[in-house]
């Protein structure tokens, strides 16, 4: 067999590529919210790092595509994944019992479906901007440069909605929740694991999805508390 | 870890036993009660005791597995109130004593479930699709008598002592029976890891690798998404750690079995 | 009458193996594709015989009872294996070990069998280790060995205490490779119900598929057992539950001569029996008794309190005060006895009084709790689960159970038994180790049968064979013998008795360990020779399986190997009775020197006895063939 078609049909195979592809979204996700902390900072500056990621024009969409890539694909092989795992036990236990599975990793298809309904809307709402094509229109005027988009305006309208905030806290749970195990595991499936660092890898792992969950969680929760608030 | 030395205080129990005629007859549990349990005896020796008991009664005894009854021919495969191989750590369903179970205890026991280790009857499974794998790839090429001298290759003691880690697995098919989509990564790995961690093993390392794995896909099981359930219940404690091995050294071969020059004439051999 | 002949070729000892080689004839490779060869059984003889025959280009089937050639009996070995490599430079060498081997084995095995033994040992270790069997390491890379029973060099090469299971796991490696190729078909769930003897020669099995109960024929141009040995007749035993001598049995019973059977071989180091439910005694390896010491209070009234409560000085060694050269690593038959001699004196301990003491506090002291764990770790495990003891902290309670039967198929040099194509090796066979095994042989024995004597022995048979027994399965000699096994099987399901078949197999147990156990006697004997009849008779009477023959059924399996154990029990307790002398493995109290140990009869027992059937309801007729001892004189074994 190929190359191509060991890694897509085989399933060693498939779960590198799981792990590879979940590694280029946990770094993706890493480097949104490290963008997205610049809400904390004055207008200027997210508004700038927006303005410089547009402007990367056709790099933005190679970069767009390749992740694009990775979720359908991360997303393809876990359908196939679990359908196969179901097959593998076609009857079940009359006990279940569980040893040391963690929750986390029971969830992964569940927590992976409702960030995927998240990310949908999320791109929706932010990229697209379906239903608030005004988004668009709005400016700011960096301090030495042109007038851009008005990201930091665009973020503080969308989480002064409650439901909206509501789910993306969830969302970023699960998805936290879903890295939980992902970090480490993926390193496992790479082959980059053994058990003289696997105490450090999962304290790192639950410390950095309590981080990750929090620093999101901050976004909503400052706009409606009204610490982040609309410039003029 | 030093256990009490146990009263001998006979006790009673229930068994609800999955019963299966035949591979494709429907199965279901039924349920036999067993007094008079001495905590010494071991759990295979209640139902050889239950068994006798069934047979004077003239019904069928319950089928299952076992032989060497000492842990090392990993024939024995009950799944005990969940569990494969029952409660305990690091032992197969043969070192299972009463002792760990109490009075008025309703024990549970299944086979061990899995598409690929089809039911043959009651608590039996068929679990060859072990020796295709090993068929496929699970040896070192080596032709009675063409061996050099023992000593001539030596092995640093640090490998040999983590291939024969690797080595001590039994092939029962826990690992697969606990894993919650059946995967027999657990065993493969071991394989794969003994063999290749020993100098004699690299000439076929990379297409040992690929084979087994292609043959394990083939049989039906299910695959690894690194919960660990396999090495919490592996009668021999065999580490995961293999897992993440047998991941690395199927990368690497699938990569280097496409980029390395191959030599024109390694479809002749030899005539 | 059947006809013995060793064929033990001439010459100088140490030439025999290598010209022998070199004279026999071969099957040349273009024919060898022609010739069948049924290999029933897996272990390490079975499947190391079996791929090697493959590889060589014969076509091979194999035929196992268990789901797997894994699984055989040979797994559960735990301590070593023997090769005369001196690799510690501590003066071992081929003649020391052929040496060491025929003394442990009470001058009662062939002079040039165990020669050759010892010569190709060295081949298995180099085979083994090219398969990849991780053997225990110096931190150089080099091998390590350790030293055994009945031995003053260190020998023996090991696994952790998985040795068995390593080298079965290698061989099974090299089947499964085979198996892979094609050249061996593999026939698992299948156990062997009869021989098919045409025209004076095996030619072909009648096989029982285990799952589906289809009763199937296979013809081959020659048939070879590695079934393994018989110890489960005495019920309990360190065997496998399944371990049978089934397919022995029917291969005497079609004219084969059974050899030796009194010489059992009983282990010194197992876990005391706990109950009347027990199903098998439990092995603790042998190697224990380099760091272990054995012993049992000086008084009787000390047998029942804590060990920690007997002082030094009211502990007796009695293996270092009877042994002192060889102490505690006597050979198993001596110590065995020693322990049942002091259980007799009433210093028996634990809660039966039938277990001794082995003793780790010193090791522990000497070299600390770590380095016995990185040793024993797995034994000090095994006796935790059993007995719920600590064995760090407490001495283990040890006595001696049934482990190995030395006797077996009766076979010339060649392996060959007394039916021209019927082969026998490894345990099956009554050849190497004489009236007594050593340890660490047992494996050592099995691998040379299968890897380095049966493909040069067989050639020479098949080269005066033409290839093509396939055409045979519709020969009148296949038609009788599926229709006795049928028969057999019938008889079982339609009998209307009242007792599971486990019952008899314990009754029989407890007659043979009574009779014919460590100690046996000429009372006994004539007893056992009383009761084992009139329990067959009762057996066939009163026996009750369940369930049909077409299915999985496994009181029908045990049935037919229980039936099979209470004849063979009959004819062990016969061959104990006419053996009026002590050997290894045969004890007879009537025949001891006044310090308890064997007196041999050479003048008068110096020979094998080959047991041949004489039919339903016969007494089987007693042939020998001398022992001819060339080279070494058969002296008094002592370890003193």
């Amino acid at each position: 067999m190929n190359l191509l078609g060991s890694l897509f049909q085989s399933s060693i195979g498939k779960k590198l590529l799981m792990a590879f592809t979940g590694l280029v979204l946990f770094g993706f996700v890493t480097g949104h919210l490290i963008g997205n902390l610049q809400i904390f900072l004055p207008p200027e500056k997210i508004n700038a790092y927006g303005h410089m990621l547009e402007s990367l024009g056709a790099v933005l969409w190679l970069i767009r595509l390749f992740l694009f890539a990775c979720l359908v694909i991360h997303l393809w092989l876990a359908i196939q994944l679990t359908l196969e795992n179901r097959a593998a036990r076609p009857v079940a236990y009359g006990v279940e019992h569980t040893n040391r599975a963690t929750l986390a990793s029971r969830l992964m298809a569940r927590s992976g479906l409702v960030v995927l309904a998240f990310l949908l809307f999320h791109l929706a709402q932010f990229t697209v901007r379906i239903g608030h094509p005004e988004w668009s229109e709005h400016t700011y005027q960096l301090a030495n440069g042109p007038a851009v988009r008005d990201v930091y305006n665009m973020v503080v309208h969308g989480f002064s909605s409650v439901s909206v905030s509501v789910f993306y806290i969830i969302a970023v749970g699960l998805l936290s929740y879903h890295l939980s195990h992902g970090v480490v595991s993926l390193l496992q499936s790479l082959g980059l694991k053994n058990e003289r660092w696997t105490r450090g890898l999962e304290g790192f792992a639950v410390a950095y999805c309590w981080g990750y969950f929090l620093l999101n969680a901050a976004i909503p929760l400052a706009v409606l508390g009204g610490f982040v608030q609309l410039h003029s | 870890m030093v256990a009490e030395k146990p009263s001998k205080k006979l006790f009673s129990v229930t068994l609800r036993v999955w019963r299966q005629p035949g591979p494709a007859a429907p199965g279901k549990f039924v349920e036999y009660p067993a007094a008079n349990v001495n905590p010494d005896m071991s759990f295979l020796e209640l139902l050889d005791v239950v068994n006798d008991g069934l047979t004077v009664k003239g019904e069928e005894p319950i089928a299952f597995a076992h032989d060497c009854r000492e842990g090392i021919c990993g024939t024995c495969s009950c799944t005990i109130n969940g569990k494969p191989h029952g409660p305990g750590h690091g032992i197969a369903t043969c070192q299972l004593y009463m002792r760990s179970f109490q009075d008025g205890d309703v024990i549970v026991v299944e086979p061990f479930r899995a598409k690929a280790f089809p039911i043959q009857r009651d608590l039996v499974t068929d679990r060859a699709a072990f020796d295709k794998i090993q068929q496929a790839g699970g040896f070192i090429s080596v032709r009675t008598g063409a061996a050099p001298d023992a000593n001539s290759i030596p092995v640093p003691k640090e490998d040999a002592d983590l291939a024969m880690d690797a080595a001590a697995c039994i092939g029962c098919g826990a690992c697969v029976a606990a894993c919650k989509n059946a995967s027999a990564m657990l065993f493969v790995a071991a394989k794969v890891s003994h063999l290749g961690l020993m100098p004699q093993g690299q000439p076929e390392r990379d297409r040992r690798v690929l084979a087994m794995v292609q043959t394990m896909d083939a049989a039906g099981f299910g695959n690894c998404t690194n919960q660990y359930e396999c090495s919490a219940v592996c009668p021999k404690n065999i580490t995961h750690d293999f897992i993440a091995r047998l991941n690395r050294d199927y990368a690497k071969a699938l990569f280097r079995t496409r980029f390395k020059p191959v030599s024109g004439a390694a479809a002749g051999g030899a005539g | 009458m059947a006809k013995l002949e060793s064929k033990t070729p001439a010459g100088p000892l140490a030439d025999k193996w290598q010209r022998h080689k070199t004279e026999i004839k071969l099957v040349n490779p273009a024919n060898k594709r022609k010739y069948e060869i049924i290999v029933v059984g897996a272990g390490l003889a079975g499947s190391s015989a079996a791929a090697t025959l493959a590889e060589l280009g014969y076509r091979v089937k194999n035929f196992v009872f268990h789901d797997s050639p894994r699984r055989a009996h040979s797994i559960a070995a735990q301590g070593g294996i023997n090769a005369a490599k001196n690799y510690q430079n501590d003066g071992d060498s081929v003649h020391r070990l052929f040496y060491d081997t025929l003394k442990g084995g009470d001058y009662r095995a062939r002079e040039a069998n165990v020669h050759r033994l010892a010569e190709v040992s060295v081949n298995i270790i180099d085979q083994c280790a090219a398969q990849g069997v991780p053997f225990a390491r110096e931190y150089g890379g080099l091998l390590a060995n350790r030293s055994f029973g009945g031995a003053q060099v260190s020998r023996t090469f090991y696994a952790r205490g998985q040795t068995g299971q390593q080298l079965l796991l290698g061989a099974y490696s090299a089947l499964s490779r085979m198996v892979g190729q094609g050249g061996v078909e593999l026939h698992t769930n299948s156990e062997m119900l009869d021989l098919v003897v045409v025209d004076g020669h095996a030619k072909g099995i009648i096989v029982r598929d285990l799952i589906t109960g289809a009763i199937t024929r296979h013809s081959a141009d020659a048939v070879v057992l590695a079934t393994g040995g018989y110890g489960n007749v005495f019920n309990l035993s360190t065997y496998a539950r399944q371990s049978n001598a089934t397919a022995i049995w029917r291969a005497y019973k079609r004219g084969a001569c059974l050899a030796n059977p009194c010489y059992t071989q009983i282990h010194p180091t197992c876990i005391p029996v706990s109950g009347d439910y027990q199903s098998k005694l439990t092995l603790m390896s042998e190697s224990l008794r380099n760091d272990g010491r054995i012993w049992v209070p000086k008084k009787k009234e000390d047998a029942k309190k804590n060990p920690a409560d007997i002082a030094e000085a009211d502990r007796d060694y009695y293996l270092e005060r009877i042994y002192p050269s060889f102490g505690n690593l006597a050979p198993r038959d001596v110590s065995s006895r020693a322990a049942m001699r002091m259980c007799e004196e009433g210093r028996g301990v634990g809660e039966t009084g039938l277990g001794v003491y082995l003793d780790f506090s010193d090791a522990i002291k000497r070299l600390g709790e770590p380095a016995v764990r990185e040793r024993y770790g797995n034994l000090f495990d095994i006796y935790h689960e059993i007995t719920a003891e600590n064995a760090y902290q407490t001495p283990m309670r040890i006595f001696p159970a049934v482990h190995y039967t030395m006797g077996g198929l009766w076979v010339d040099y060649n392996l060959m038994s007394n039916i021209p194509g019927l082969f026998v090796l490894g345990e099956a066979n009554f050849s190497d180790h004489g009236a007594n095994r050593l340890g660490a042989s047992a494996l050592m024995q099995g691998l040379a049968d299968g890897y380095f004597v049966i493909p040069y022995t067989i050639g020479d048979y098949l080269a005066g064979q033409k290839p093509g027994a396939k055409t045979l399965t519709d020969r009148a000699e296949f038609t009788q013998a599926e229709q006795n096994v049928t028969a057999m099987t019938q008889r079982f399901l339609s009998n209307k008795g009242k007792q599971p078949v486990s019952h008899y197999h314990k009754r029989l147990g407890k007659i043979m360990w009574e009779h014919c156990g460590m100690a046996r006697t000429r009372a006994g004997l004539e007893a056992a020779l009383q009761k084992i009849p009139a329990l067959r008779a009762e057996f066939w009477a009163d026996v009750l399986v369940p369930g049909s023959a077409d299915t999985l059924n496994q009181s029908l399996e045990q049935a037919g190997r229980v039936a099979d154990f209470i004849e063979l029990g009959e004819l062990l307790c016969r061959d104990a009775l006419t053996r009026e002398e002590s050997c290894g493995g045969h004890f007879r109290e009537e025949y001891q020197h006044p310090d308890g140990e064997c007196k041999r009869d050479d003048e008068k027992f110096g020979h094998v006895a080959a047991w041949e059937y004489q039919g339903e309801g016969q007494t089987p007729l007693r042939n020998t063939e001398p022992l001819n001892y060339e080279f070494t004189k058969m002296s008094v074994r002592s370890y003193k």
